[in-house]
């Protein structure tokens, strides 16, 4: 096939991020259900042709699910609470509860339209894509290597961060163990009540697992610093502070009603500080990097190949608004704008230009997975 | 290579110091053994070694702790990472990053190694430890000796001058263990790496060590010296030093190809008395199995596999890592629900049946028995168990007194040494009477005399009408206190039978004493012992 699958290497995980943060920026841009609808499927179908046998790459299907369940439960909430958008085709009335003065401007219960219906199914839609947009990278490259990218003053956090994440799943299955454990004294092990009965003994678990691996990460090394001189790691501190200072001024002055002149370049202050002292601090650490990932052609096309939909559907959305926005009131069938559904099928490149990952077998054992 | 100078550590809290007068000096390039009784404080030494004790641990060290020169005291653990490797007894707590390749180089990253030096001993570990073919695994799909092996592997990419290993094949499968010991034995060898290496099954080690550190325990001072001359005294042996004990063989021979040189007049004088193969016992059948498949996942863990247990019966299960020893014991226990065939036990079908019925049929003793512990104190356990099961107040604790004399009604489970906290598990699962008691990996951690204990437990239990199945890696548990051993293999039964002929039947399985007094079907010193009427040590 094409040259650029001969090597199987891992992508740059950076390549694969931007590649899904400009799907997602594409889907912000619309509420056609047809167009997001198609993006579901190209991140799937990426998804689907380079992920590996990893236990990360099983969470597109987690997000999945999750998308799932957020469309579902604004549906719900449009149904039982109403919405602000006034619609003439009635679905059904549901019984009113009647509520208080006080309480005016909250409706239980009432009429359903299909117009509120819509425009939550499309809002909700627009949600969920943005959830697989990110389960999609999640998928593709491990959130630990992202971290791996960060700056070397930074790599501490990094690693904080890494072993939070590891600490979700540890406890699912801690809760998973000790369930069965109930089950073997006796005890009921299915509704609400036992899963909450083990809350003790989890957190107790995970704790110690928490102890253990930052001890094993102490006497590997783990935050060893080179020495410094004093004025060196006092000027990193003040540069520090200050940028985040004039950040937060910033951030102040932008967002505020009168967009004040003076945020801008405040803004750049506080940028050129903070990364002034981000590169200082850097010198602290003695991390070197092992294969660090590359950055080549695949790469580039990998990342272009997602910017790319996003400019391109941001410049059609403000051209023709209305195959963008499809009407809810009066309700309209939505329309495929031929232009942006081939901007979307361009995010398929990485199918083809991304190098195969390494393959995995099968998992050896069963029992050595969740130790 | 390492000195302890008067070391001795104090825990807060704790009455007595958990080390205390340490004076010796491990020498450079050795393999060197701690041996000694549970509770004897070998943790604590082993974390004195890269200053975890007592930086990260707290507690109080006195003495002086020094290693290739650098002193503890001043040396936090990541100063002594370039110098000592450690291992820690849970391996999965070892890993920092989540594939092979990653964690072998995380160290070396963490020490600033420049990028072409990291690049060429990556590839060096891969080929000395065998793990090529594994460097791009996720570590969570990795079998007990592959995670070993990639665990010693990322402390080795730093070029320790020590390595420090706490329990490093008590998990594992026989293969699985040699796998690992090999590694090690190169590492001496070839590299003069100095080891120092806790273990408790010293039938696996004992043969490649070249010191022996002794921590007796009771107060008397630690030994380190040759390794025939420290066992000598040791109260904690092996089977073939049990047996040149009792042989009076001299030096006490270490490995089995030792043994066997000086055994030919033991086997003289044992042919005259040739082991009577006791029939097992026989009883009811009390679990039935049949053509079961049981899924993890999308693997079938076990598959298409009949048996049938009976009361009185004590059942060894082997087989190596991953081999669906533990989904069996699930699926006997209602756990995991069968994907086809079917489990009975007592009559109840064990996944679908209610707990509350179902302990009385079945108890399992899973492989971290802490899994099962959750009140505060010993007494309030045992209290929550005759709850549980309905059995009379204080039943519980009547047993667990005459299991494990002594234990105080107000210690913490977590505070129990490995063999009693076993003990109080195993009591919580028989509060309820289960006509079929499964344990999972007994005997890890456990040192000889509680290894023992639990032998003469299970036997006891066993006459008492219990039907046993342990899933053990331990052969000399399995020759000693099992009738029937079986052998699973990829999910399939591959053998089962009485356990002399199936432990005979496999180098990987047969026991010490049968290795050095083949071709005669001797399994336990315990035998031996009683057939040449000498009483045991």
């Amino acid at each position: 096939m094409s040259p650029l699958r001969q090597n199987s290497r891992q992508l740059h995980p950076g390549a694969w991020w931007l590649w899904a943060l400009g799907l997602a920026a594409a889907a912000t841009r619309t509420s056609n259900p047809l167009l997001l609808l198609l993006i579901i499927a190209v991140a799937g179908y990426v998804v689907a042709a380079r992920r590996t046998e990893a236990p990360w790459s099983r969470s597109y299907g987690t997000f999945l699910r999750l998308g799932l369940a957020v469309l579902l439960l604004r549906l719900l909430f449009t149904v039982l609470l109403g919405s602000p958008i006034a619609g003439t085709h009635t679905l059904l009335t549901l019984p009113q509860l009647p509520l208080p003065t006080w309480a005016q401007g909250v409706r239980i219960g009432g009429r359903v339209s299909l117009e509120s219906l819509l425009f939550t199914l499309y809002d909700g839609l627009r949600l969920a894509t943005l959830l697989i947009c990110v389960g999609a990278a999640n998928a593709l490259a491990s959130p630990a290597r992202l971290l791996r990218l960060l700056p070397g003053a930074l790599y501490e956090v990094g690693v904080a961060v890494v072993v939070a994440m590891s600490f979700a799943p540890n406890l699912v299955a801690d809760v998973g163990r000790l369930r069965a454990a109930r089950r073997l004294r006796g005890r009921p092990d299915r509704g609400i009540g036992s899963v909450l009965s083990v809350g003790l003994p989890v957190l107790e678990s995970a704790l110690e697992h928490s102890v253990a691996l930052a001890a094993a990460m102490d006497s590997r090394g783990f935050g060893r610093t080179a020495p410094v001189p004093r004025a060196l790691a006092r000027a990193t501190a003040a540069l520090t502070l200050l940028g985040l200072l004039a950040l937060c001024a910033a951030a102040y002055g932008l967002l505020g009603t009168d967009g004040a002149s003076w945020a801008p370049p405040a803004l750049l202050l506080g940028v050129a500080a903070s990364a002034t002292g981000l590169a200082l601090g850097g010198r602290r650490t003695v991390r070197t990097r092992y294969r660090p990932d590359r950055w080549a052609l695949p790469e580039w096309l990998t990342a272009g190949s997602g910017l790319a939909t996003a400019a391109v559907l941001s410049l059609l959305a403000t051209r023709d608004p209305a195959a963008f926005s499809p009407s809810v009131v009066p309700p309209t069938a939505p329309e495929l704008p031929l232009a942006a559904a081939l901007a979307i099928l361009l995010a398929l490149l990485p199918a083809l230009a991304a190098p195969r990952p390494p393959g995995f077998r099968l998992p050896a054992t069963r029992k050595d997975r969740n130790p | 290579m390492i000195t302890f100078e008067q070391v001795s550590v104090h825990y807060p809290d704790a009455p007595a110091p958990a080390l205390s007068g340490l004076d010796l000096t491990v020498p450079e390039g050795e393999l060197c053994l701690l041996v000694g009784p549970s509770g004897v404080g070998k943790s604590t030494l082993l974390g004195t070694v890269n200053g975890l004790v007592p930086h990260f641990t707290g507690g109080v060290l006195h003495g002086r702790v020094t290693v290739g020169g650098r002193d503890t005291r001043d040396h936090r653990p990541r100063e002594l990472a370039d110098l000592v490797g450690t291992v820690g007894q849970d391996v999965g707590a070892h890993f920092v990053t989540d594939t092979v390749e990653d964690e072998l180089a995380y160290g070396m990253e963490s020490l600033g190694v420049a990028p072409a030096v990291m690049r060429r001993r990556v590839e060096e570990t891969l080929d000395l430890l065998g793990l090529a073919e594994l460097r791009d695994r996720p570590l969570g799909t990795l079998s007990g000796g592959q995670r070993q092996r990639v665990a010693i592997g990322s402390v080795l990419t730093v070029h320790p001058k020590v390595l420090v290993l706490d329990e490093p094949t008590s998990a594992l499968d026989p293969g699985a263990a040699e796998e690992v010991l090999a590694v090690v034995q190169r590492l001496v060898h070839d590299l003069g790496t100095t080891v120092l290496m806790a273990e408790h099954r010293l039938e696996r080690v004992v043969q490649y060590a070249d010191q022996v550190l002794l921590l007796p325990g009771d107060g008397r001072p630690a030994v380190l010296g040759e390794p025939a001359a420290v066992l000598a005294q040791s109260p904690v042996n092996p089977p073939v030093v049990g047996l040149g004990k009792l042989a009076g063989w001299h030096p006490l021979p270490l490995s089995v190809r030792d043994a066997r040189r000086l055994a030919a007049p033991l086997r003289g004088r044992l042919a005259q008395t040739p082991p009577v193969a006791a029939p097992p016992p026989t009883g009811t059948p009390v679990a039935e199995a049949a053509r079961l498949t049981v899924r993890r996942g999308s693997i079938p863990a076990v598959r298409d596999l009949s048996l049938t247990l009976y009361a009185r019966q004590v059942t060894a299960l082997m087989g190596r890592n991953g081999a669906g020893k533990s989904t069996l014991l699930g699926a006997l226990a209602g756990l995991h629900a069968p994907a086809n065939g079917s489990v009975r036990v007592g009559g109840l079908t064990p996944h679908r049946a209610r707990p509350q019925e179902l302990v009385r049929q079945v108890g399992l003793v899973p492989q971290d028995p802490r899994d099962l512990l959750c009140a505060a104190t010993v007494a309030a356990e045992c209290a929550a168990a005759e709850q549980d099961c309905g059995a009379t107040p204080g039943s519980c604790r009547a047993l667990l007194e005459r299991l494990a004399p002594g234990l105080a009604d107000d210690t913490h489970p977590r505070d129990l040494s490995e063999g009693q906290r076993l003990t109080l598990a195993l009591a919580v699962v028989l509060a309820a009477r289960p006509a079929l008691l499964l344990l999972d990996e007994p005997t890890r951690g456990l040192d000889y005399p509680a290894k023992q204990r639990l032998v003469e437990i299970l036997t006891a239990l066993a006459a008492d009408g219990h039907a046993i199945l342990l899933a053990t890696h331990d052969v000399e548990l399995a020759a000693e206190v099992a009738h029937r051993t079986l052998v699973l293999a990829d999910g399939e039964l591959v053998a089962d039978g009485p356990s002399a002929e199936v432990v005979l039947a496999s180098p990987v399985y047969a026991p010490q004493v049968a290795k050095v007094l083949a071709p005669e079907p001797w399994l336990t010193v315990r035998q031996v012992a009683d057939a040449i009427g000498h009483p045991r040590r």
